[in-house]
């Protein structure tokens, strides 16, 4: 599991001013965790001395937020917790709302194998806030809500410090509060945790027209991903250009990326976007060859080692099948299933279903007996057929895209491991099979196994 | 204008009277809750989904005015 939920800061550590990456220049850069790498210190005055004021509004200053969204909108940046939406867009859409709208700092992390919310929370708390404050500023928000799953102590107390720190510092034009949404997988999503802020369940509603902003009593609610908001303090403080100087036109910037499986060093690598697949995986070393790698998290998709050279862009990890989302990879090596972690992924996703849709609430279950069958049992002659029906059922029927991710995370790895998922098929489970899982939700669920997981010499 | 079936995955809870009533447009999975394909549908089942919509226990099956041409159905593509 990623060591970062224990020591924020342990897979950090070959970060910094490795995020100029294969562009060979040593400079350094204003990013996400520079800050951090230099003074770890998380207080405001180390904040300050690094990065500087943030560039907030001066008071009548009627032209700054169409400046900040300018600003935004030419760096080129993206929503950094799985849909890639451009964030001028976003800013756009609930400015033109009517009432006054709520900032809500999406911090949910409610993905097992992602770790970078908690890491950017306890390193880099007052960039987080920063932009927080910025996109609030540009919104008129009347409320900034900082939401920590509940679980997270450690996480909430070190947000809780910061914002006690700006109290009074001409660093708090917008109130902050902290809370504690149930952190569950679906509970950061977006409707899900504007739910739960309303004083309802917390689970994901079904919204036909996606166009229409979600409203947090009467005002509109703007809700962020907290890597976001931390490049938007940065964008406002050092302009569009020098974000773009990392990454690549299509995917400017860096990202946080969440390395784990069956690596030596698991954790948060801040990366240039474009790096090679390759590359951000072996900073975590890779304990033994690497067969596959489940990218963008357990909803997201597996994708063979022949991917290795893509870059890490939207657009080609998609065209190899793999996807960015929120920035997490799982590493598979040599002398694992791919069959069998597959199967564990899918009955955890299964059991993280928020319970409100029919074919999410019966078919996951079922794809998870199938997958069982298929990686631990006996399979029936008819049993690959009826998985791919039973994955293409679940697909677009929920009211959130929780089935879609599972979906597409099965078919992948029949894609991928068809070889070994025939084998499973005609001839039963292989040597693998019985492996201890790779897997950061396995460790989670049963810590005692957690030793065990890594399956290569380390 | 022209008319398109949806259903809130929320509330249903597999009645499946829409299925009944309307074959042509709802199929059923395995667990009974109804498929739909979003298109829009012909003129002459409008009615019958308006009938569908009013019969669900759950109000969970919904007809909606669509933007679109209701020419496209059977697989052809394109057929004006």
């Amino acid at each position: 599991m990623p060591t970062a939920t224990t020591d924020p800061t342990a897979g950090t550590r070959s970060a910094g001013a490795g995020t100029s990456s294969s562009r060979g220049d040593d400079q350094v850069r204003p990013t996400l965790l520079a800050g951090w790498h230099a003074h770890r210190r998380a207080d405001l005055a180390a904040h300050v001395a690094y990065h500087g004021a943030p560039p907030l509004p001066r008071r009548g200053d009627t032209s700054w937020a169409e400046r900040f969204a300018g600003v935004v909108d030419a760096s080129g940046l993206t929503g950094r917790g799985g849909a890639a939406f451009p964030s001028a867009t976003k800013l756009g859409n609930v400015r033109s709302a009517r009432g006054r709208p709520t900032l809500v700092v999406n911090a949910m992390e409610g993905e097992p194998a992602s770790a970078k919310d908690k890491v950017l929370l306890s390193c880099v708390p007052h960039l987080v806030l920063d932009g927080a404050e910025l996109a609030a500023c540009a919104l008129d928000a009347g409320l900034i809500v900082v939401c920590v799953p509940d679980a997270h102590d450690d996480t909430a107390a070190a947000v809780q410090r910061a914002v006690v720190e700006r109290v009074g510092t001409g660093h708090a034009p917008v109130p902050v509060e902290v809370v504690r949404p149930p952190g569950r997988y679906v509970g950061g999503e977006e409707s899900a945790l504007v739910s739960w802020l309303n004083g309802g369940p917390g689970a994901p509603t079904w919204r036909p027209d996606k166009r229409r902003p979600l409203a947090i009593g009467r005002g509109a609610a703007l809700v962020h991903n907290a890597e976001t908001l931390a490049h938007m303090a940065l964008v406002a403080r050092h302009g569009p250009a020098s974000f773009r100087a990392t990454g690549s036109p299509e995917a400017p910037g860096t990202s946080l990326v969440t390395v784990s499986g069956g690596v030596e060093h698991p954790g948060v690598y801040e990366i240039a976007m474009g790096t090679a697949l390759g590359a951000i995986v072996n900073r975590a070393r890779p304990t033994d060859d690497v067969k596959a790698v489940l990218t963008g998290g357990f909803g997201g998709s597996w994708v063979p080692a022949a991917a290795l050279g893509t870059a890490y862009t939207p657009r080609a990890m998609a065209e190899v099948g793999g996807v960015v989302g929120a920035g997490v990879l799982v590493v598979l090596t040599r002398g694992t299933c791919g069959i069998a972690e597959t199967a564990r992924v899918a009955r955890y996703m299964a059991g993280e279903s928020a319970g409100q849709c029919g074919p999410c609430v019966f078919g996951l279950p079922s794809v998870a007996d199938d997958l069982e069958l298929l990686a631990f049992g006996t399979a029936d002659p008819s049993l690959l057929a009826r998985l791919e029906m039973r994955v293409a059922a679940v697909e677009g029927r929920g009211a959130c895209r929780h089935p879609d991710g599972v979906a597409r995370m099965v078919r992948s790895a029949l894609a991928v491991f068809a070889t070994d998922a025939a084998a499973h098929a005609a001839r039963g489970p292989c040597a693998f099979a019985g492996t201890a899982s790779v897997l950061p939700s396995i460790t989670f669920l049963s810590p005692n196994r957690a030793r065990a997981g890594s399956g290569g010499r380390a | 204008m022209s008319a398109v079936v949806k259903v809130n995955p929320i509330a249903c809870e597999a009645y499946g009277y829409c299925a009944e009533l309307l074959p042509e447009l709802v199929t059923l999975d395995e667990w009974g809750y109804p498929i739909v394909d979003g298109r829009p549908m012909p003129r002459h089942l409008v009615e019958l989904a308006l009938r569908a919509a009013k019969d669900c226990p759950r109000r969970a099956f919904l007809v909606e005015e669509s933007a679109e041409s209701p020419s496209r159905r059977g697989g052809r593509p394109r057929t004006r």
